[in-house]
């Protein structure tokens, strides 16, 4: 047993700590449910197995080498897996300055708050480590068995980009705190994070529509301007996917590496963790004076009050919209194919690349406004106390979440319907459909919570999220395949609405 | 006294369950003009028995009258003349007490004209000016604990409904708090709150009520309370204390 107060006391703390939060995550608090949340793992477990078999068993037991086409794909495959990493992690190192948990009594305590930070900055670093291991295992488990033991060399390589990650996150936080002050960080932070992990999808896909007018992400790195520009076979560059090749001697160096950077970080920043942790727990007592242009009343029917209300909420939390900014991101390269192909005549069925990922967006984003609206209601003892009836208030949320909605997707529909008149009404109805399903999936499991607690609405209830998915995924392949005019778009449709029924059925709201 | 006042608020064999009872065939009687203290320990049925008056849970049996009206079949209606206040000021961060206001006054469909001039009153009284167009998102507990005040009572309701108003603010807010809630007592209103202070019953309450068990045990002025318990010049804590150590004696002993 280690002395209290020691690294590894420490360290042996954060990591109890780091286990009950997965483990409540993936039970949602409940612990009776540990064996289902076991048993659903298997499942995701080998369902992620047979996606990823799908997907890599054709690469494994090619005799692949470290040919420059093969060292452009594995490093652009790491790299997108990177910055996926550094996203996650800057989202990490961004919490953990900005909740105040235990501060005070780590602050306040004898022990030294360097040693302390250390540990937890190594807590996010192991968290960072085992999600990328989680999430890469698959493919390198199919590789491994398909194309033998060396590509088990790639789990020290994913290993190494974690820790890499987690470096290159502290580094940019704690940079951004110096240079712009803790009030804006944590936004600013917290959209250098969205658009991180958007970043790279959405660079290889403009390049890939102003390359070959098509969303497919593989054509980019095949061309002769990749070829073309990409460093000699001896570059640094490629070390990591030499060493993912199963390249002992490129493994040892990155791994080294990258726990040489960690460990840098670790020491470098740690000492001042807790002055930056400190100023920024005091940046939600500062005052923010709201202008208007009228100090009068305005004259406006409680129904609009309420949709007016949660517009000015919103408007008025920017961390709340780069928490939703992913999904419009993903709306850029669509958006750019349809600047390009604005004027020119274009068949419809090639809006089928383009329709289903505006009525996905719409989806995901309509979920998320809805949980804001009906869960994330800071005063529903005012609102409910209110003499409307119950119905009416539901109906002015639902009213503010579509409006949003529509307000954001008409202008793309608009544009779209200029072009092709058919395929912009079907863009239109699929947009609205996906987001009147993930509306009704929100009300069916509306729960009470703090709108500060947004980012945890995915873990509340698993069952909402994944209904939430599979309803856009459907309403998404309904739009395409309608807006290729054929009658087989009534399938999807009709997987959709079953989504909503069982949603209906087994909410825990028509159960009681 | 009584019969010449118009009743505020009547509950009748109000039921409510969970696990077990909350609140057990509770008859209330609460006069207009009254300011009435419902006291009792941790888990009596004190807040349940607010919340469904004020409209937030859903009684298992019983009636409840706001005003003369049925507050279960014309909820909308009760809702329009009642307010409620707990004790965890809920209000939007991102909004200032001004727009706050002016939210519930769309909520109540006030008249603008009459709601704004009640806001700006409402402001100076608790003395929020400095702070009316600033965010809520800093305010101390006992500001965030007035801007709720002041949203409860811009649509000037005719019963008050508070649960525990005073936990957490400093002696200033609370006194402030106290002095509007009597001024509206004094203007015609009516107050029912309940509260662990036993302090601040003693003082403001024109009537005391103590529930234990889901049940009223005892009610009456504090005078009247004391001649229950048999100990006429005891402190309010003396007698509440007496009458729910009564009240476990009788429970145990029919058990």
């Amino acid at each position: 047993m280690s002395n209290p107060a020691s690294l590894t006391w420490l360290a042996g703390h954060e990591l109890r700590l780091g286990w009950r939060d997965w483990t409540s995550l993936i039970t949602a608090g409940g612990r009776t449910r540990t064996h289902y949340a076991v048993i659903a793992i298997i499942i995701f477990a080998i369902a992620m197995h047979g996606f990823a078999y799908w997907i890599v068993a054709g690469y494994a037991d090619t005799n692949l080498s470290s040919d420059p086409t093969t060292l452009v794909a594995i490093t652009a495959t790491l790299v997108l897996s990177w910055s996926l990493l550094l996203s996650q992690a800057m989202e990490s190192v961004t919490r953990a300055f900005y909740t105040r948990a235990d501060l005070d009594l780590i602050l306040t305590s004898p022990v030294s708050s360097r040693k302390v930070f250390a540990v937890r900055m190594g807590r996010i670093a192991v968290a960072a480590v085992a999600v990328a291991v989680l999430l890469a295992a698959p493919f390198i488990d199919v590789l491994a068995v398909r194309g033998g033991s060396r590509w088990l060399a790639a789990y020290g390589v994913v290993a190494a980009m974690g820790a890499v990650a987690t470096a290159a996150a502290l580094g940019l936080t704690i940079a951004l705190f110096r240079l712009i002050g803790p009030k804006r960080t944590r936004l600013i932070a917290q959209i250098v994070a969205a658009v991180i992990g958007a970043a790279f999808v959405i660079g290889l896909q403009v390049m890939a529509i102003f390359s070959g007018g098509t969303l497919s992400r593989a054509a980019a790195l095949q061309s002769e301007w990749i070829r073309a520009h990409a460093p000699g076979p001896d570059s640094l560059m490629w070390w990591p996917a030499r060493a993912a090749l199963g390249d002992y001697g490129a493994l040892v160096a990155i791994v080294l590496f990258s726990i040489a950077l960690l460990g840098g970080a670790i020491a470098l920043f740690s000492g001042r963790f807790g002055d930056h942790a400190m100023a920024a727990a005091s940046v939600g007592s500062a005052r923010v004076r709201q202008r208007r242009g009228s100090l009068a009343f305005r004259r406006r029917s409680p129904q609009r009050v309420l949709r007016q209300k949660e517009w000015t909420l919103l408007l008025r939390d920017p961390w709340l919209i780069s928490q939703t900014l992913m999904q419009i991101l993903y709306l850029l390269p669509p958006a750019i194919l349809l600047w390009l192909s604005f004027g020119v005549h274009k068949e419809e069925d090639e809006y089928v690349v383009l329709i289903p990922v505006i009525v996905m967006a719409a989806g995901q984003l309509a979920g998320g406004l809805a949980w804001l609206s009906i869960s994330g209601e800071d005063a529903p003892d005012l609102v409910a106390t209110a003499p409307i009836p119950a119905s009416r208030i539901m109906m002015a949320k639902i009213e503010a979440v579509i409006g949003m909605i529509a307000l954001i997707f008409a202008p793309i529909a608009v544009v779209l319907a200029f072009d092709a008149v058919f395929a912009g009404i079907v863009a239109m109805l699929g947009v609205l459909a996906a987001a009147a399903g993930s509306t009704l999936i929100q009300i069916s499991f509306r729960v009470q919570a703090r709108r500060s607690q947004f980012r945890k609405r995915q873990t509340s209830s698993r069952v909402a999220t994944f209904a939430e998915a599979f309803s856009s995924i459907s309403w998404a392949a309904t739009a395409a395949i309608a807006a290729n005019g054929s009658w087989f778009f009534i399938m999807p449709a009709m997987v959709a609405l079953l989504i909503l029924w069982g949603v209906r059925m087994i909410s825990p709201r028509t159960q009681a | 006294m009584s019969a010449s006042r118009p009743i505020s608020l009547a509950t009748r064999s109000l039921c409510k369950s969970f696990d077990k009872p909350a609140v057990d065939n509770l008859d209330l009687t609460i006069y207009g003009g009254e300011f009435y203290c419902l006291l009792g320990p941790n888990g009596a049925g004190k807040t349940t028995t607010l919340r469904m008056v004020a409209g937030l849970l859903r009684p298992d049996a019983g009636s409840i009258a706001i005003d003369g009206i049925d507050a279960l079949s014309h909820p909308e209606d009760a809702k329009q003349i009642t307010a409620w206040l707990s004790d965890e000021p809920m209000i939007y961060d991102k909004l200032t007490p001004y727009e706050y206001l002016e939210f519930v006054a769309g909520l109540w469909r006030i008249d603008t004209k009459t709601a704004e001039a009640r806001a700006r009153e409402l402001i100076a009284w608790l003395g929020l000016e400095g702070q009316a167009h600033d965010r809520c998102e800093g305010f101390s507990k006992g500001t965030r604990q007035k801007v709720a005040l002041a949203g409860a009572l811009v649509h000037d309701p005719k019963l008050i409904i508070l649960d525990e108003p005073l936990t957490g603010l400093d002696a200033g807010s609370a006194r402030q708090v106290k002095n509007v809630l009597r001024e509206r007592v004094t203007a015609g209103g009516t107050v029912i709150m309940t509260t662990h202070i036993l302090e601040v019953a003693e003082r403001m309450a024109d009537r005391i009520g103590v529930i234990a068990n889901g049940r009223l045990i005892a009610e009456g002025t504090l005078d009247e309370l004391r001649i229950k318990t048999g100990a006429s010049g005891t402190s309010l804590e003396d007698t509440f204390l007496a009458l729910v150590a009564n009240e476990h004696a009788q429970m145990v002993a029919a058990e």
